[in-house]
């Protein structure tokens, strides 16, 4: 009789554009974010090209100095506000009320005003282009720099910049509040806190990080606005202001935000290595634990970022950056014993799992050093810190992105990716990656510092700055067998089915693609993984 | 179900309903507790706490490095005249109280008297805008005089946006109470704007006394 009353609100489920442009269905929204994601992506990269085009050999062939400035400040906020952060939340967005076996998010329209803001926010990021010069002042918008409008961002670049910002940021405020709701609220029967699968548990943690910590760059942005428009004093030192105070507010936010980056792909790669080493997660409640920490932490280590200003109590914040290696090595030593031992099936998702483990331990041992103050006064604003953040956040994040994408890509579409072709792009967005971002340690402690566009050719800089071109270009390519095998796989992939990994968790419960009211019925939870319990009834328990 | 936690299905009165209709399992308010709307409502004063924090940051950093306090050249004392001030506190004060006599009103199911309050505070609240607005054309100082003119007025401006945004909620709130859409059951919106309507209060007092009288 439930089934009966259920037909009328399947049957209105319509396909087409404008269902896509109207949905409030969670799993289409996710999606929606993803794909959106993508194409920031592809954009997000075109810039880098175009960073590393300038930078194969010395001298200014490719963009002069002011291009440049665009290019690698477009090329950041476009990373991290228009694929990361979002990429990730589309992935929560499309995994998490499945996984708490929800039939949708707490509030669906709300879910719907928080994609629609990112494709909005980001063209008026990307309009600066065609109205005299996009922001060029770099992510951070340094004041007074980004206030000067005769050195950096001549146009209306930085105003679209800030304006795009805040819209992003209030996406990522609404989406943060829904996800809280619907973990605390719409949990199914049985699937207490500790039951919860770990990318829930990591979503959560992000998502009280952007509720505490996006609306104060928020606050960090309308200042600089009126700063900029309205002939405020907050930052420029020469009209009364503090400078600092940009910075301080700025990475009050940008620190948390790392973790906002790389949480939820932690937590991606947790749900994937345990089903395919055919083991639980060792350590699940050290795991949370670990992840509630590295967010609490995440709020005292910001002015790390700021060692060289000499206004920071250095010890306080070098010590906090240190402590959140502690629940960092927690965490690596969860996967690791999940791994050991186990059943591997080297499939492309658990391939890039573990790119994302060694990569990541990469990207969090060269953090630390930065973390040492006196290391830190050498490697200041040189290649060293982007080859750091690169590690973390492509080595990290962007590797759990992929392993996700072919993790859940079955369960999106009812079709398998082809292993094939995503081996080979494993292969060569490894190799690239190594090859592009490995030699800037090297030229971080051969002091090139960062955003410049040309540098001398008796340097010594011309080898390791070629090598990191040729790397930057195989990432591109890289992108070749991932799109072919997406357009491919989408219709003529193999048939999934509803659980094609023998996964543990309940969003393989129901069919693939889910129905829009997601489950018929749930299985009974008495764990953490339930369709574990399901596959072996009785035994065990 | 043998949910060994007990609280989750327990006791649920919907209970039947919910084992075997997956969208009337939505309903887990049934179970007590927090209702979602109210919940995300709190969950995003949580976030505009922190983006005044923002704001009051940038206030005592400005403060902190300027000596001495307040900056000699400065045309404005408003320490010496916080009487005005003092009246639109007390203004939003009364409509914060009236805010939550409707509240209390729409629990007991009396729509008349929440009605009659709910007017009342959507008109405290346009009284306090005006006030505001009249403050500014006398206040004798712009947002672009010095470091404290630019503090004064962002903050005490997104103050103001906020209280236009709680008059807006509100009057949404009285539109669809004289409609009948609220009862003793049903009224997770009053409850939500009314909790809006007292943080925007607290940021008021927050603010007026680090402005005028601290």
């Amino acid at each position: 009789m439930a089934t009966t009353a259920l037909t009328p609100a399947a049957s209105a489920y319509r396909s087409g554009l404008y269902e896509w442009l109207t949905t409030t269905d969670h799993k289409k929204i996710g999606i929606l974010y993803v794909v959106n994601s993508f194409i920031f992506f592809f954009l997000g990269g075109i810039l880098a090209l175009g960073i590393r085009t300038e930078l194969a050999i010395p001298g200014v062939q490719f963009v002069d100095g002011e291009v440049y400035n665009q290019l690698f400040t477009m090329h950041g906020t476009t990373m991290i506000f228009l694929f990361i952060i979002p990429m990730l939340v589309g992935f929560g967005n499309y995994v998490v009320p499945l996984q708490i076996g929800a039939p949708d998010m707490a509030f669906p329209r709300i879910n719907a005003l928080s994609f629609w803001m990112l494709p909005l926010g980001g063209i008026l990021l990307f309009l600066g282009f065609i109205t005299g010069g996009a922001a060029s002042a770099g992510w951070t918008s340094y004041a007074p720099l980004s206030e000067d409008r005769t050195l950096a961002s001549v146009g209306s670049g930085q105003d679209l910049w800030i304006m795009g910002l805040t819209l992003i940021g209030t996406s990522s405020i609404l989406g943060g509040i829904n996800f809280l709701v619907t973990i605390f609220k719409m949990r199914a029967p049985g699937l207490t806190l500790f039951r919860m699968p770990i990318l829930v548990w990591t979503v959560l943690v992000t998502s009280i990080l952007q509720v505490l910590a996006t609306p104060v760059l928020t606050s960090a942005l309308i200042m600089l606005f009126i700063d900029r428009n309205y002939g405020g004093h907050f930052f420029d030192p020469a009209t009364g202001g503090t400078a600092i105070l940009w910075q301080n507010i700025f990475w009050f936010y940008s620190h948390p935000a790392v973790y906002i980056m790389v949480l939820p792909a932690m937590g991606m790669i947790s749900e994937i290595l345990p089903v395919f080493s055919r083991k639980p997660l060792f350590g699940y409640k050290a795991f949370v634990f670990a992840t509630a920490g590295i967010g609490a932490l995440g709020f005292s280590v910001w002015a790390h970022h700021m060692f060289t200003t000499g206004l920071v109590f250095l010890p306080f914040f070098s010590l906090m950056t240190f402590l959140i290696a502690v629940p960092t090595g927690v965490k690596m030593f969860n996967w690791i014993f999940t791994l050991w031992r186990g059943k591997l099936t080297f499939s492309t998702p658990l391939l890039f799992a573990v790119g994302f483990l060694s990569m990541f331990l990469l990207g969090g041992i060269n953090g630390a050093f930065s973390a040492a103050v006196p290391v830190d006064f050498a490697l200041q604003d040189t290649y060293w810190v982007v080859a750091h953040l690169h590690y973390v956040l492509f080595g990290g994040s962007v590797f759990g992105v992929f392993a996700g994408v072919y993790y859940w890509f079955p369960k999106m579409t009812g079709r398998m990716l082809d292993e094939g072709l995503g081996k080979l792009q494993f292969v060569m967005i490894f190799i690239g990656f190594n090859l592009t971002f490995f030699p800037m340690h090297q030229l971080g402690l051969a002091g090139m510092p960062r955003r410049i566009a040309d540098y001398a050719s008796n340097a010594g800089w011309n080898d390791l700055n070629l090598a990191a071109t040729i790397g930057g270009f195989l990432i591109a390519a890289s992108m070749i067998p991932f799109l072919s095998n997406v357009f491919i796989s989408r219709r003529n992939g193999k048939i999934a089915g509803d659980d094609p990994w023998q996964a543990n968790t309940l969003e393989w419960a129901t069919s693939s693609p889910p129905p829009p009211y997601n489950f018929d019925h749930l299985p009974e939870i008495r764990s953490e993984r339930p369709l574990f319990d399901l596959r072996h009834r009785g035994t065990g328990h | 179900m043998t949910a060994p936690s007990g609280a989750l299905t327990t006791g649920d009165p919907g209970h039947s309903v919910a084992e075997h209709n997956p969208v009337a399992g939505l309903a887990h308010d049934s179970r007590g507790g927090i209702s979602n709307p109210i919940l995300g409502m709190l969950l995003f004063i949580c976030s505009e706490v922190m983006f005044f924090s923002g704001l009051f940051a940038a206030y005592f950093n400005v403060r902190a490095t300027t000596t001495p306090w307040p900056p000699p050249g400065e045309h404005f004392n408003l320490h010496a005249e916080p009487w005005y001030a003092l009246g639109l506190t007390i203004v939003l004060v009364i409509s914060s109280f009236t805010c939550q006599f409707a509240v209390w009103a729409i629990r007991r199911g009396d729509r008349t008297g929440f009605i009659r309050n709910i007017s009342v505070t959507v008109v405290l609240g346009i009284v306090f805008l005006l006030g505001q607005i009249y403050d500014y054309s006398t206040i004798g100082f712009g947002l672009s005089d010095g470091t404290f003119g630019t503090t004064f007025y962002t903050l005490t401006g997104f103050h103001g946006a906020h209280v236009f945004g709680g008059v807006i909620m509100l009057s949404v709130i009285l539109y669809r109470g004289m409609a009948g859409q609220f009862s003793a059951q049903h009224h997770d919106a009053v409850e939500a704007a009314s909790l809006y309507w007292h943080f925007v209060d607290v940021v008021w007092i927050a603010l007026f006394s680090t402005l005028y009288i601290l």
